[in-house]
């Protein structure tokens, strides 16, 4: 059999790539943005501003309002009235042709929201150009269509908004995440707060100008930039009725504590630490390409990456070696350029964040692996990394990295498999290799995760709902089931 | 108008025309003379809309559409069992590509048909009125045809998020049932309607990725043709929707007794012609789907029932083994 005996790819050549970078020229960055209340770019109370920089080359991009509880008092206001006097009234099929109209913009100016998304959070162009942005619109088109049809989704419960929604998305796929949120609170009949992430606010805040060009009634949709401080007066704001939070599992318990006994609706999607299952029937190239993808997308910043990999013993050899093989194949550099693979770490802290467990991998005794890559000089690079014997209790096996940082396990028979898997406070993911069907169906029955993979990784689309078990959050958004967290049922 | 006078005009340039009725009626919209101009209109041919084409029917035969008042509107082509003939073969072909198009696909390409119709709203509104609409009632009628185009390219991804289900079997069995296309659909068209009954009947069959042969109403035929040009303009792909103009009582036993045919859509009251869909439709076991005189200008009309009248539903049973995990009780 062709798996015992370990057949190598050959990765290796003289031929290098030319950069290929992108331009940079489609990107119109204003100097300095406002808070985007009420349909207007308005000043903050604060009068404080902050730098939102390009991680890739630490050069600062633009100059982002700070909110503080003033601003946020302003913008529920203007929520709340959008909400009574405008879209809580406004029958679903014109709510639905305004949020195909945001949808239809997404989609002519994508190559201007890809670049932006770029340079502000260090991800490859090719990601934002090609994931990021597309899924954005395509979400929006998505929930439009559900506006003028909900009794359908809940039959017999006459379906009915919440209100003023206040909604904080982190900073590894700013758009997408603002679309996540916005798409389904709008066709459900709500208004929105968001605030995005204080490191990548830029396209959120481009967003806000499309919404402007879209014509849609001022106040139904609000966004204000600011840290942790904004998020938490939005989120203890006595004005809204719904919170929904994607980010760290730490934040996500005290916003939980904090919404406690208030009556607002909550969601939370939280942090994960998947497993990537591989049994010794899957076929082999196609499951080391999924593993890669799995933990170096979006250098390694997704929540569902698959960060623990477990490989079954009789082919634990050939698939590191593979692994290996591939990793150093892997280009780690400008995110601008159309080829990288790999690019900016979002911003220093994260990168002192990624730092920090890959020395705590080498004090547990795991052995480190990591690719030749020669990284740039200036801005937060970090080279794909690899760990193996690795135990179940090391940190870096149990604790959520967000970065590109794989850890690698064994184990001998499915129940071991399950177990480990299974074997962490998260549940948002996790992936299966095998070529059986039945086995994929009874992993996908045992896995404790909101979203099983098999055969493939990191698959995203607008009508597949996605959130996460255990502490990995509740709610889920995407398909039929993500209306339910905005809406009465 | 003071400055525009409209003078009736004998045409010159076509020979072959037999029938010369009512030609003193002709109104002031089908030849106008720009006196001030001296600039003559052009005329459009109705035609029939075959596989992404704009042929004559194959017949040669023509009819002549009129108002309410007698008043000479348009030669439309009058189809016959060929023309039928050929339209189901196109939809036939389209039916593959079509039907295994990504349900967002279907969507974008719905909603741009209702992008292309947005954009032509003035010219439908004056065929609705020159077949005897009041203006007002006119601009209703294409507002809602557009909207309707909207919502089924709504429900395009999610029908079948509506219809379909995992069955919860007693055996270790995965197993679920989903829709499927049923084929190639004919429909014969509202005849009390130009444009929202044709509509409101195509856009939930194509959206549940079926193909299509719609006849449409004889005595208000100009909107369909005018509307197959929207279709052609829209990145629909040619041969999913095949619309013909002609009589009712001509085509519809070719419609319902083609054996390539599986499911068909009639949408008159007369219980003659319902029995005679039924019986042909036993020949190869078509699905019928009858509406009697239902209020298309209404959005009560709407729903995703219309969808998955013309959908088969698929189960799968795939095995599923059961093995470890009984500590992973997490």
């Amino acid at each position: 059999m062709a798996k015992t005996s370990t057949l190598r790819l050959k990765f290796d050549s003289t031929r290098t790539l030319a950069p290929a970078p992108e331009s940079k020229s489609i990107a119109k960055i204003a100097e300095r943005y406002e808070l985007f209340i009420n349909g207007k770019f308005e000043k903050p109370a604060s009068k404080k501003y902050f730098n939102t920089v390009n991680p890739a080359t630490e050069e600062v991009l633009s100059k982002v309002a700070a909110a503080n509880a003033a601003d946020v008092d302003k913008v529920v206001m203007a929520a709340r009235n959008a909400y009574n006097k405008v879209w809580g009234k406004m029958p679903g099929k014109e709510r639905a042709k305004y949020i195909f109209r945001i949808a239809r913009l997404i989609q002519e100016r994508a190559r201007e929201f890809a670049v932006i998304e770029t340079l502000d959070g260090g991800k490859p162009i090719r990601e934002s150009r090609d994931f990021d942005v597309p899924t954005a619109a395509n979400h929006f088109f998505y929930y439009a269509g559900w506006a003028d049809k909900l009794e359908y989704a809940f039959p017999n419960r006459n379906p009915q908004p919440l209100g003023v929604a206040g909604q904080i998305i982190p900073w590894n796929f700013p758009l997408l995440m603002a679309a996540w949120k916005i798409a389904p609170a709008l066709a459900c009949g709500n208004t929105v707060v968001l605030k995005p992430a204080e490191t990548t606010p830029l396209t959120a805040l481009k967003l806000a100008e499309l919404i402007q060009e879209a014509d849609l009634p001022p106040g139904v949709v609000n966004i204000i930039t600011g840290a942790g401080d904004t998020g938490a007066a939005l989120v203890n704001h006595p004005g809204i009725n719904k919170v929904a939070f994607t980010g760290s599992t730490e934040v996500g318990k005290i916003i939980q504590k904090a919404v406690a006994g208030t009556g607002k609706k909550l969601t939370l999607e939280l942090g994960g630490k998947a497993a990537n299952i591989i049994f010794d029937d899957a076929p082999l190239d196609q499951a080391v390409e999924g593993v890669i993808n799995g933990i170096f997308f979006n250098q390694g910043h997704v929540c569902c990456a698959g960060s623990r990999l477990l490989v079954q013993e009789s082919v634990y050899k050939q698939v590191l070696q593979k692994l290996k093989d591939r990793l150093e194949t892997l280009i780690v550099g400008d995110p601008m350029d159309k080829n990288t693979d790999i690019g900016a770490i979002n911003s220093r802290q994260q990168l002192e964040v990624i730092n920090k467990y890959i020395k705590i991998g080498q004090q547990e005794g795991a052995e480190m692996f990591q690719s030749s890559a020669v990284i740039p000089k200036k801005g937060f690079y970090c080279r794909p990394t690899l760990f193996t014997n690795v135990a179940q209790s090391n940190r870096i096996a149990q604790e959520e990295i967000f970065g590109p940082v794989l850890s690698i396990q064994t184990f001998r028979t499915e129940d071991e498999a399950i177990e480990k898997a299974n074997n962490t406070p998260f549940g948002l993911s996790a992936g299966v290799w095998t070529d059986k069907g039945s086995k994929i169906f009874n992993m996908t029955s045992k896995l404790k995760a909101g979203v099983v993979w098999a055969n493939t990784y990191n698959k995203f689309d607008p009508v597949s709902p996605f959130g996460g078990f255990k502490e990995s959050g509740f709610g889920r958004e995407g398909g039929l089931h993500g209306l339910g967290a905005y809406l009465k049922v | 108008m003071p400055e525009f006078a409209s003078v009736g005009l004998k045409r010159t340039k076509r020979t072959k025309r037999t029938k010369r009725t009512k030609r003193t009626k002709r109104t002031k919209r089908t030849i106008i003379l720009n006196i001030m101009t001296s600039r003559l209109s052009v005329l459009k041919t109705y035609k029939i809309y075959i596989g992404g084409q704009f042929p004559r029917t194959e017949s040669g035969r023509y009819y002549t559409a009129v108002n309410a008042k007698g008043v000479h509107l348009a030669n439309m082509c009058l189809c016959s069992r060929k023309d039928v003939r050929d339209a189901i073969s196109s939809a036939r072909g389209a039916f593959g590509g079509w039907s295994s198009r990504s349900a967002f696909n279907r969507s974008q390409i719905l909603y741009r048909i209702a992008e292309m119709l947005e954009g032509r709203k003035a010219q439908f509104v004056e065929e609705l009125m020159l077949q005897g609409s009041s203006k007002s009632a006119a601009e209703q009628e294409v507002n809602l045809a557009i909207d309707r185009l909207i919502y089924y390219s709504g429900w395009c991804d999610k029908y079948q998020q509506i219809f379909s289900s995992v069955n919860p079997v007693a055996s270790s069995h995965f197993n679920f049932s989903a829709l499927e296309p049923v084929g190639v659909v004919t429909v014969v068209a509202p005849q009390s309607s130009s444009l929202i009954g044709l509509i409101s009947l195509m856009a939930p069959v194509i959206a549940g990725g079926n193909t299509c042969v719609i006849i449409a109403s004889e005595t208000k035929p100009l909107c369909s043709v005018t509307f197959a040009e929207v279709l052609n303009s829209s990145d629909l792909p040619g041969g999913v929707v095949n619309i013909l103009t002609g009589k009712v009582s001509e085509l519809l036993p070719h419609l319902s007794n083609h054996m390539d045919v599986n499911a068909i859509c009639f949408c008159e009251s007369d219980a003659q012609q319902q029995k005679m869909v039924r019986e042909n439709a036993a020949l190869n076991v078509k699905r019928v789907i009858i509406h009697d005189d239902k209020k298309w200008n209404d959005d009560k009309s709407q729903s995703p029932y219309l969808i998955s009248d013309f959908q088969e539903v698929k189960t799968t049973w795939h095995p599923i083994e059961n093995i470890g995990g009984a500590k992973a009780g997490y």
